[in-house]
């Protein structure tokens, strides 16, 4: 059974994600954020559920959804803002964005902008826990379009081959941009996919956090314990378009309705207050909180300088030369 | 000084390496108990056991994409692409995570992976197995590349590059395997944007690497005979790059050819080529010549392969043209 304190743990921050990925659409709209940035609402449960039980050394990978990721780890909203603001604090100094946050402090080795890109790259990280017989486990998240690519192939082929501790996350939002998974890929069911790898495969319910943590604590178990790696599939939905940029006209209106009344907030919410776990006073105080926790990022990051012109051939190697370029 | 052939020298670079450091290891499609298509991994397996010379899955991407995610969490890996046609397969975790995340996250993380690659043509193994393809990867800013023409620079650059705590593309000749020479026996280090005189010589410079610095020299062994003394300078690492070197022999010798077996277009002989009229306009007698392989897919047939390939007699006819 799990503590009250940890589900209200989990419910805070699922609440800042929500609440801070509004304010970086307000900022987007604004011109104060540029490129693509990719929002999490919906699959805030999928992040948080999984996170919650790994260890604080563990290693995790993610995609270029990798807001909710970078904050459900531990990441600091104050640096995540600043860095979408293109600014000096920023957590990569401004020069990674929404696509490329990563946070050494928490052994997040970052968004990559290219579909499945971080699936080997991941297998490799376990590569490095099997190497030195640590019981370190890497969690590796990515989105059902990924399942397509050659490198996911590649990774989990890597991963069983060398019973590497990787805990393979498929964020299952049945979109890869407006194409239907259906339409893109052979086998819908992405769990069903480990199986062509010898590896087991797990399917959650990508809205409900609990189920999420629930399975995430057993698989996490298993992976640590040398059972070789794993893949889950966690069904969710994003509720805004696939980046700021896309009117989402792909996707049927009531099927958007259905998905709205799982949203993962309320359902946990009515949970809590069911169960006595908190009072309606004490959510509004939270809402509160979360409130002030984003002002203060966006103050933050508006405060924040502009990178200085001489990072600009910064950061590159850490050995330089006189060829190396210089501002 | 004892003599040894190119595969060896690197054989023991990588040995001294993996003895010095733990957290070294070698990994590739036929490493281990093969010992390497090209033998340039021989008796590793025997010395470290299969924990540190692993042998893979053909899966290029794969496998760049794991020492990426080894060298994230600390370790050091020396990666076999069993020849470099393949790193056109892993391309987009060469250049869009090896060498651009380090930046991108800001110089949170170091990523000292040193990829081998053997390349070149010359043996008949058509389009697609005759690569040598260096510049795309001296195009991309992030990744070093380094690029022997002896077995001592290649054991020297090696080892430099498996210390390099940043991601290195070590480019190596299938031609020049076998080729002996004197390699020291210590603890050898080179370091990386050094260039090396060859042949020392007051009319040309030319300026070449990998197998092309044994076509140059060939030349130059012509063009003595006519009274031309070539200046042959092998740059050894084409990032970083040794400028001073280039400017420093060019501005002597006032002539200047580059010769490389890569394409001609776009190679790096046309930024060379560039880089020396920026700088020396006024001190060239004549323009920068560039000697490359003829902008086709590398055929099969002995003849046109030979054809399409650079030799020591373009570079002779390349020198003449500038020198008289």
């Amino acid at each position: 059974m799990l503590a009250a304190t940890e589900k209200i743990r989990l419910y805070r921050q699922m609440l800042l994600i929500r609440r801070i990925e509004e304010r970086v659409a307000e900022s987007y709209g604004e011109q104060k954020i540029g490129g693509f940035t990719h929002l999490y609402i919906g699959q805030e449960a999928v992040g948080v559920g999984c996170l919650s039980v790994l260890n604080a050394d563990d290693y995790v990978m993610s995609t270029y959804r990798d807001h909710g990721h970078f904050l459900a780890r531990g990441g600091d909203p104050k640096k995540f803002m600043a860095e979408l603001f293109g600014r000096r604090d920023g957590i990569c100094k401004g020069k990674g964005g929404s696509m490329h946050l990563a946070d050494a402090e928490h052994y997040f080795f970052g968004g990559t902008g290219i579909v499945g890109g971080n699936i080997p790259i991941a297998a490799g990280l376990g590569f490095a826990c099997h190497y030195r017989e640590d019981d370190r486990v890497v969690m590796c998240f990515f989105g059902d379009g990924a399942t397509n690519q050659g490198v996911f192939h590649e990774g989990l082929n890597f991963a069983k081959l060398w019973n590497l501790p990787v805990i393979f996350v498929c964020e299952n939002n049945f979109y890869g941009i407006g194409t239907g998974v259906s339409s893109s890929s052979s086998l819908s069911d992405v769990y069903k996919k480990a199986q062509g790898y010898g590896m087991p495969g797990y399917r959650v319910n990508g809205m409900d956090v609990l189920e999420v943590r629930q399975t995430a604590e057993e698989v996490v178990r298993l992976v640590r314990g040398g059972a070789g790696p794993a893949l889950i599939e966690a069904r969710c939905y994003r509720y805004q378009g696939h980046s700021m940029t896309d009117p989402g006209r792909y996707r049927a209106r009531a099927e958007e309705e259905l998905w709205r009344k799982r949203d993962p907030l309320p359902r946990l919410a009515k949970h809590l207050l069911d169960e006595g776990h908190v009072s309606s006073e004490r959510l509004d105080e939270l809402d509160r909180e979360i409130e002030e926790l984003c002002e203060e990022a966006v103050r933050y990051a508006e405060a924040s300088p502009e990178p200085e012109l001489s990072a600009l051939t910064e950061d590159m190697y850490v050995n330089r030369y006189p060829s190396d370029p210089h501002a | 000084m004892r003599e040894l052939r190119m595969y060896e020298a690197l054989v023991e670079a990588q040995a001294e390496e993996m003895r010095r450091d733990e957290s070294v290891f070698v990994m590739g499609e036929d490493v281990g108990l093969f010992g390497g298509t090209f033998r340039a991994t021989e008796g590793l397996m025997a010395e470290f056991g299969s924990r540190r010379v692993r042998d893979t899955p053909i899966a290029e991407a794969g496998i760049v994409g794991l020492a990426i995610g080894a060298a994230f969490a600390g370790l050091r890996p020396v990666p076999e692409l069993m020849t470099m046609n393949f790193a056109i397969v892993a391309m987009d975790q060469i250049v869009n995570h090896l060498a651009k995340l380090r930046y991108s996250f800001g110089g949170q993380f170091n990523l000292p992976v040193t990829i081998r690659a053997p390349g070149g043509g010359g043996t008949q193994k058509g389009s697609q197995h005759s690569h040598s393809i260096e510049s795309w990867f001296v195009n991309a800013p992030g990744i070093r590349v380094v690029i022997p023409s002896t077995p001592g620079d290649a054991k020297g650059l090696l080892k430099t590059s498996i210390r390099s705590d940043d991601p290195v593309l070590f480019v190596e000749h299938e031609m020049l395997y076998s080729v002996k020479g004197p390699v020291p026996e210590d603890d050898y280090l080179i370091p990386l944007g050094r260039a090396d005189v060859k042949r020392a010589g007051s009319d040309v410079t030319v300026v070449a690497w990998s197998k092309m610095v044994h076509e140059a020299l060939a030349a130059a062994e012509v063009l003595a005979a006519e009274g031309i003394e070539v200046e042959v300078l092998d740059p050894r690492t084409l990032d970083p790059f040794d400028w001073e070197a280039v400017y420093g022999s060019v501005a002597r010798t006032r002539r200047c050819v580059v010769a490389e077996e890569g394409w001609r277009t776009l190679g790096v002989g046309a930024e060379i080529a560039a880089r020396v009229q920026e700088t020396l306009f006024h001190e060239l007698d004549a323009p920068v010549q560039r000697v490359g392989a003829v902008d086709v897919p590398t055929p099969y047939a002995k003849n046109l392969e030979q054809a399409a390939l650079p030799h020591a007699e373009d570079i002779v006819n390349a020198v003449l043209k500038i020198a008289t």
